[in-house]
């Protein structure tokens, strides 16, 4: 869905329905409780922005987010390779991998609080599970993709494992890592928002859920917004940083096993 | 992952092994049974659960959940990405908008979907169509866009009408496309069932493992949590048998 020449068509349906729903908030028969007004909406955001509530927030969620993120990372890629270097070892762990890989990682939320309590740590654990399995297959993928021939250079000159890691492997394999990453950045930020809606309180789920139990429909809005800005802006700057990177690989489908 | 015949045996061996150094390590209470019970409690809960028939509630409810909100989306997203696959018109006015909703995490809007509808299962259903409708979406409209010209020239020359190409050349032929997102969508249909019943305390296994948290019953908890894994392995097994099924007239790519 790229934009066309007649990428001014795309405002039309959203400016219309702002101002159709604006005008039709003035008149007697809106629930105002459930739906709200574009103005308030856009007052409450404003709000909170200033405020400086809806900044904590996200940073929150962002903090987990990437927390959990980094952790995946880690251990994905350190797996990923170990079992893409040894078909064998991948034999015989890939099937316990697969058993796994169909536990929802939602499933998970009350066994993360039963371990970690409340607060950052949960979320971050029930994140670095939902981003492991991206980054795992996407890197067992990449590394049975290097040139075998690099393989054999390596082990002619008798590198040791980090050195064939860090100075053989990764550098060929990186490009593909990157969608990996990439699919790992977006589930990590709808996790980490899933967590908070379902119980940890902290975060813009959180606070979203709060605002319903209060009663504002409007806050509910506003942060639903941001969050969608939040999320397109995250998606866009992906798009733009895979594109850029030198060996990229464009689409999951392309690296898939 | 493909693996010889022979090495199932040490796949096995391995994932047995791991239970059993579980097993070993929750007995002599060196790991906390309570954040990890032994592998034998869990098994014996999963187990009483099943013969005194205590999970088919439960497990229907969450099943019929996603099934519900999966077919919703499901048809949503063929309709919807049919339209915007084959419309120019349709891709320009919609497109922008539907870029700008895709990246929304499908949890958030929980709470204003719960403004509208209430602690209901209405509202459950609302939000597992609203996250599941993606990916048909997606790969329908794409399954559209990559009808073969050829086909499109066949079509002209016997002057099929707008409606006759789409029954008869796009949706066949956009087919796999569309099933391969439907897998994906029902994979996002079984989390949000979930989480709707854990947020919006919906029956079904998702309150139920909540619950067992909360009262610290966790093998309760680990079978809850081994359910919803075999549950997400068999719902989509199953649907990929009706995949090669639908799909058998195709000749098998080179």
């Amino acid at each position: 869905m790229q934009r066309g020449p007649s990428g001014l068509r795309g405002w039309v349906i959203p400016v219309l329905a702002l101002v159709l729903w604006e005008l039709w908030s003035h008149a007697g028969t809106f629930p105002i409780d459930t739906l709200s007004r574009p103005s308030d909406i856009a007052v409450a955001g404003a709000r909170g922005f200033i405020d400086g509530s809806i900044p904590l927030a996200t940073w929150q969620t962002v903090q987990a987010a990437l927390y959990g993120l980094a952790v995946a990372a880690v251990l994905g890629i350190l797996f990923g390779v170990i079992l893409g270097l040894s078909p064998r070892l991948e034999g015989v762990v890939g099937p316990s991998i697969d058993a796994l890989r169909p536990v929802p990682s939602v499933a998970l939320i009350p066994l993360a609080l039963l371990m970690f309590g409340f607060g950052l740590q949960m979320e971050a654990s029930v994140v670095a599970f939902a981003c492991l399995w991206p980054i795992l297959l996407v890197t067992i993928a990449a590394v049975h993709g290097v040139e075998p021939r690099l393989l054999d250079v390596a082990r002619v000159l008798q590198m040791s494992f980090a050195a064939r890691m860090f100075k053989v492997i990764l550098p060929a394999a990186l490009g593909r890592i990157n969608v990996g990453l990439r699919i790992a950045v977006s589930i990590s930020l709808i996790v980490a928002v899933t967590v908070e809606i379902v119980l940890n309180p902290r975060g813009l789920g959180y606070s979203m859920i709060g605002a319903q139990q209060s009663l504002r429909p409007d806050l509910v809005y506003a942060q639903l917004l941001w969050l969608g800005l939040l999320g397109w802006g995250l998606n866009a700057a992906l798009n733009k940083a895979v594109s850029m990177w030198p060996g990229g690989v464009q689409s999951y489908e392309d690296v898939q096993p | 992952m493909r693996i010889l015949r022979s090495q199932w045996l040490w796949a096995l061996l391995f994932a047995a092994g791991l239970l059993l150094v579980w097993q070993v390590l929750a007995d002599q209470k060196w790991i906390s049974p309570v954040f990890f019970p032994s592998p034998s409690r869990t098994g014996a809960e999963l187990v009483r659960q099943v013969a005194e028939g205590q999970i088919w509630a439960p497990l229907g409810a969450t099943l019929q959940r996603m099934f519900f909100g999966w077919a919703l989306a499901s048809l949503l997203g063929v309709v919807v990405g049919a339209a915007i696959g084959s419309s120019r018109t349709a891709r320009d006015y919609l497109g922008p908008l539907l870029e700008f909703v895709r990246p929304l995490p499908a949890s958030a809007v929980i709470p204003a979907a719960i403004l509208f509808l209430g602690l209901s299962n209405e509202m459950a259903i609302a939000v597992i169509a609203f996250g599941a409708v993606w990916p048909v979406l997606l790969s329908s409209a794409h399954g559209f866009v990559a009808i073969e010209s050829k086909l499109r020239e066949v079509a002209a020359a016997l002057c099929l009408s707008r409606m006759q190409l789409i029954v008869k050349i796009a949706i066949p032929g956009a087919l796999p496309d569309i099933l391969a997102g439907a897998r994906v969508s029902l994979a996002i249909a079984l989390i949000l069932a979930v989480v709707t019943e854990m947020q919006a305390s919906q029956p079904g296994l998702g309150q139920n493992i909540l619950l067992a948290q909360r009262s610290l019953r966790s093998p309760e908890l680990y079978a809850g949590i081994v359910s919803l894994g075999i549950m997400g392995f068999v719902v989509n097994r199953a649907l990929l048998a009706v995949e090669r099924r639908l799909l058998r007239w195709r000749v098998a790519p080179a």
